[in-house]
């Protein structure tokens, strides 16, 4: 076990279209095991870049990053699919639930993907989660009859289905009013304390980034 | 790979749009379905033309021909043999239309494990009278349980029974043609007037009718012994040899050696009936396009709304990959989706082809010149079936490639941050 969970080394990254405009310039940073991190800054200055980068679904980039000591730079489609699925978390402004299954199989899904459980096992820890987040009772519900907090709260819950090394957050409570982000906000905090669950969230809420354990700050590019 | 749950999502996102995957397996049911009820009406249509003609025509006819002999007399002299020999005028010699040694060639023949079995024939021309009309004619004189064996006579006798031949003495099975112009019935008396001039009189038994008018104007059956008495020949008198072979496709390999072996005229179905072998396969052929093409056109249904889809579904594919689905995965879960549609749809063609096949097969279908058709036929073969349903799961796996490749190659990215 590395003693970060996440290693960035100056990364870069530029978009060609229609003119080389750099969005990322030599970004280095790291975060530690079960620390809270928020990265902020305006729109535009890189941070969901940056993101996509993180999760390994964006591959186009210099520099070189590690999650928990393990170099991701270089992997295939296949492979980078099998951290995602095994190491990494999602929760996504627009909750991103699929709507043709139900919200119990949603957050089943990427458990029965990596297959490491039986899918009784799968079940029953999924139950375990949606109860947590006081979402046991939706459970059988599909997720177009749910509220945008409530399809947060499930979003939480498949994202902690595989027991992932970091959840990454894109602006999680962006979409959300004062109240709904506060619950989701205080999941988070939760699932820091209690689980020792590592937590990358962007946001350009000052309010919600104040309260986690660190900030990164972004500028045009680069951490101030 | 987890297959399991790739074919699950499959269905879970079949179920969300479970109007369009009907219509789609609808398109590949109604492809499936006409494919095998076409194959099977057109095949059984061919199998009844055919039948007309390949049931009641010899593999091998066994015959003596009319003609002069190859080998000439000056030919054998030591004297001439150094030159070239210049014959005119020659006359073929008549041996007779009989068969010599007849009873050891058929001994020899039913020995032959090629041999389905044989049936030996008198055929010869007579005159029927009957009050004062006299019609040309043949009469060919049968071994009557060979000839129902092997050429199924009694599916053409349309009154009395074939049986009887052999029961009543100096009887006749008549075609119906020649029954109708001389106004006889069962029961009643002909006369029969052979080449040599000799008159007998022959009590019709049964009428038959092979669908064919040039024959049923024509010919008549009566037992080799009766042909044999109004010939006035011996008991060993025969003039054809029909042969039935266990392969068919044997048949002129075969006549050529029987003819060397027993010095005697063969012909093989092949030959004699080359044009019959021709509009079947042509009429298979049509019915093979005719049918693979609306499968085709149910494969670009089918990939239309597989595309479509896939515009749809730009935010589940986006999330699949974010959580963990490989583009190898999505591509699989479309072309899953794909399959069940064209699994749905073959199925369902199947059962749906078997049951308009069926219905077809009851409609009435009478006509004169074909007694024992009474419906219109089909052939049910099971090859049919199974090559409906092999090209239906063939066209819904390449109409789904496509879309399923494009699926698999979005870019997770660019759907999460368009939003």
């Amino acid at each position: 076990m590395s003693e970060f969970i996440l290693d960035a080394r100056n990364i870069c990254k530029d978009f060609n279209d229609p003119v080389k405009i750099e969005i990322l310039k030599n970004l280095s940073f790291t975060v530690r095991h079960g620390e809270f991190v928020s990265v902020m800054g305006k729109s535009g200055c890189g941070k969901s870049t940056l993101l996509y980068i993180l999760s390994t679904m964006d591959t186009d980039y210099k520099g070189e990053l590690y999650l928990n000591g393990e170099l991701l730079t270089g992997k295939n489609d296949a492979q980078l699919a099998q951290v995602r699925n095994e190491k990494i978390g999602f929760v996504f402004q627009f909750h991103y639930l699929l709507n043709e299954f139900s919200i119990l199989k949603n957050v089943m899904i990427p458990g029965l993907k990596l297959g490491k459980y039986s899918a009784e096992e799968i079940e029953q820890r999924a139950t375990k989660h949606l109860d947590t987040l006081g979402m046991k009772d939706h459970m059988l519900k599909m997720p177009n009859q749910l509220s945008g907090g409530q399809k947060q709260r499930v979003a939480i819950a498949r994202a902690l289905i595989n027991d992932p090394l970091i959840i990454m957050g894109d602006e999680p409570t962006g979409n959300l009013d004062k109240q709904n982000s506060d619950l989701v906000f205080d999941i988070f905090k939760d699932l820091t304390k209690e689980l020792k669950q590592t937590l990358l969230i962007v946001t350009h809420d000052g309010d919600f980034a104040k309260r986690t354990d660190r900030i990164i700050e972004m500028k045009d590019g680069v951490i101030i | 790979m987890n297959l399991k749950l790739l074919i699950e999502i499959s269905i879970g996102l079949l179920r969300a749009r479970i109007k369009q995957s009907i219509v789609a397996a609808v398109g590949v049911m109604f492809g499936v379905c006409m494919f095998v009820t076409l194959l099977s009406f057109m095949n059984g249509l061919n199998q009844m033309l055919d039948g007309l003609i390949i049931n009641r025509t010899a593999h091998i006819r066994l015959y003596n021909e009319i003609k002069q002999s190859t080998d000439q007399p000056v030919n054998a002299s030591k004297a001439y043999k150094e030159n070239i020999n210049f014959i005119h005028s020659i006359k073929p010699k008549d041996k007779g239309k009989a068969i010599y040694n007849s009873e050891s060639i058929m001994h020899a023949l039913n020995q032959d494990s090629r041999v389905l079995g044989i049936a030996p024939k008198i055929n010869t021309p007579i005159f029927y009278s009957a009050g004062g009309i006299e019609l040309p004619g043949l009469i060919n004189g049968i071994d009557i349980e060979a000839e129902q064996k092997l050429f199924y006579l009694n599916d053409y006798v349309i009154e009395g029974k074939s049986a009887d031949l052999s029961i009543v003495n100096n009887s006749i099975l008549l075609g119906n043609g020649v029954a109708e112009k001389l106004m006889v019935e069962i029961g009643d008396v002909i006369y029969v007037t052979t080449a040599q001039g000799t008159i007998s009189a022959l009590k019709v038994i049964g009428l038959v009718q092979f669908g064919l008018m040039e024959i049923d104007n024509t010919q008549s059956y009566t037992s080799i012994q009766t042909a044999q008495k109004l010939m006035g020949e011996s008991n060993n008198y025969i003039t054809d040899i029909n042969i039935k072979l266990k392969d068919l496709s044997q048949a002129p390999a075969l006549a050529k050696d029987y003819a060397k072996r027993f010095e005697l005229d063969a012909i093989d179905i092949q030959t004699a009936n080359a044009q019959f072998e021709t509009g079947s396969s042509v009429r298979s052929i049509i019915s093979y396009a005719v049918g693979i093409t609306l499968l085709i056109v149910a494969g670009f249904g089918i990939y239309n709304i597989l595309n479509m889809m896939i515009y749809e579904k730009m935010d589940t594919i986006a999330i699949m990959k974010a959580t963990g689905f490989s583009g190898k995965d999505v591509k699989y879960i479309f072309i899953f989706l794909s399959l069940i549609i064209g699994i749905a749809g073959g199925v369902f063609g199947l059962a749906f082809g078997y049951m308009l096949s069926s219905i077809i097969d009851q409609i009435p279908f009478e006509t004169a010149s074909l007694p024992t058709i009474k419906t219109y036929p089909i052939y049910y073969n099971p090859t049919y079936y199974l090559i409906g349903f092999t090209f239906a799961l063939l066209t819904t796996y390449i109409a789904g490639l496509l879309p399923a490749r494009k699926a698999g190659s979005i870019d997770p990215v660019e759907i999460i941050r368009g939003k």
